[in-house]
């Protein structure tokens, strides 16, 4: 298929594997590098790139994946807005499986009787509410940069259907603030960030200046093997000539300034809010809450679901995989009892999660 | 979750609202309210949750394969 073909040629491959050996030799020192991305997660665990990489390189995976890093206490209002009478919740497929406090889940509640609903994108659940006008349909928004925009242009569809049965419950959170965190954890001592694609389509390589500021190396890659050696090749160059700006890989998806519509858009709807990340905790203006103006159609307001008790399962250890503190086979649960058919956190659930990763493609 | 793909537009329907994609031999439609240029039959676009959030840049793609290509033929890079 056109662009992704191309991008897995064997040849350029073995190609960029020498030069990464080559400079790897004369950079000497081990380097570690995180991605914050799901799809990048998955396709490096899919390629076997890891086990390509001379020896010194280490990829860390860091909080990518969008299901994983939902906070324990979003899961459960999730739950509760699910079991609401009346009421069709939509979500993203993956987030069905989630565990919430006592290993409950919205696929456990569904089979109990509640509504819920796996919609592709918000705009099939505004043509739910407009299907039904005697429902009240919840959408609950998770991930970042790339998918905020798209529901921001869904709450705007809303408004002009003026419809008053549609309801987010926004979990929508911002990669620049969890980066700009994860650059003050001394155990992880990275040296370079892969930066996320398609967040970057929207918001544009120069979100990320404060890292090369740091001097770290930074570069924003696609995800075909090309692409994602492509991006540690020049990782690699920056390291050894000194780290000046952040580069662009993924020319063909990414401008340094981004999209600047979908951004206005994004900021039209969502302004950013303080809020908490599994394992990572509280990070400033990390979240995004609908304007003043778009309050009719918050499910928070409308449903006043109470304030829960929320309990992580200590086993778990999410948390320290998500900050790449741990490797996902380092958590005494892993495959044994924490597998994608039983899950007992969220970064086993999500195809993109680190543990569903490493479990599925046995590395 | 919900993964980005290329797509290539078959139609662009709807007063330039909707494209009409074909991926992998499948078609879909993807809102095009997020894109910042124009598109037309035969571009492609990155789509994410319903919607287009890119064209393609095909010159930009060209670009880096025979950069890279060259590269790696002279073993220079
Ligand atoms: S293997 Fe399971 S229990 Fe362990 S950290 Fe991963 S999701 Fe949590």
């Amino acid at each position: 298929m056109k662009y992704i073909d191309e991008f897995r040629s064997p040849k350029l491959v073995s190609g960029l594997l020498q030069n990464i050996k080559k400079s790897a030799a004369i950079y000497e020192r081990p380097i570690t590098i995180m991605e914050v991305c799901g799809s990048h997660t998955t396709a490096i665990s899919r390629f076997g790139i890891r086990e390509l990489l001379p020896e010194t390189i280490h990829l860390v995976s860091g909080p990518g994946c969008p299901v994983c890093v939902t906070a324990i206490e979003e899961v459960d209002r999730a739950l509760w807005l699910a079991a609401q009478p009346n009421h069709i919740f939509t979500c993203y497929g993956d987030l069905l499986r989630v565990p919430g406090s006592h290993l409950n889940s919205l696929e456990k509640i569904r089979a109990t009787g509640a509504q819920v609903k796996t919609v592709h994108s918000a705009l099939e659940a505004v043509a739910l509410a407009q299907k039904y006008p005697e429902q009240k349909i919840i959408f609950m928004g998770i991930g970042f940069e790339a998918t905020a925009p798209t529901v921001a242009a869904a709450i705007l569809q809303a408004e002009k259907l003026k419809l008053k049965n549609f309801f987010l419950f926004s979990c929508h959170k911002l990669m620049p603030p969890v980066m700009h965190a994860l650059l003050d954890e001394q155990e992880l001592n990275l040296d370079a960030f892969l930066c996320p694609g398609h967040v970057s389509t929207i918001i544009g390589s120069k979100a990320y200046n404060f890292i090369t500021e740091r001097g770290l190396a930074a570069v924003v890659t696609g995800f075909e093997p090309v692409d994602i050696l492509t991006g540690i090749a020049i990782i690699l160059e920056q390291l050894i000539n000194g780290v000046d700006e952040v580069k662009i890989q993924y020319r063909r998806a990414v401008k340094e300034q981004g999209n600047l519509k979908a951004q206005a858009i994004m900021s039209q709807v969502f302004s950013p809010a303080t809020v908490n990340w599994r394992g990572l905790g509280r990070i400033e203006a990390s979240g995004l809450v609908l304007r003043d103006a778009f309050s009719a159609f918050d499910a928070l307001q409308h449903f006043s679901p109470p304030a829960s008790q929320s309990q992580v399962n200590d086993a778990c250890r999410c948390g320290d995989v998500l900050r790449g503190i741990i490797k996902p086979n380092d958590c005494k649960l892993f495959a044994s009892t924490c597998t994608p058919t039983r899950p007992f956190g969220p970064c086993m659930v999500s195809n993109e999660g680190s543990c569903a990763a490493f479990y599925n493609h046995k590395i | 979750m919900c993964i980005s793909f290329p797509g290539r537009i078959i139609a662009v329907k709807d007063d330039n609202h909707i494209a009409v994609i074909e991926i992998g031999g499948s078609e879909r439609e993807v809102a095009l309210d997020l894109l910042d240029e124009p598109v037309t039959d035969g571009d492609y676009l990155l789509c994410h949750a319903g919607f287009a959030i890119h064209k393609i840049d095909a010159e930009e793609a060209k670009k880096s394969l025979e950069l890279l290509q060259e590269i790696i033929d002279n073993e220079i890079y």
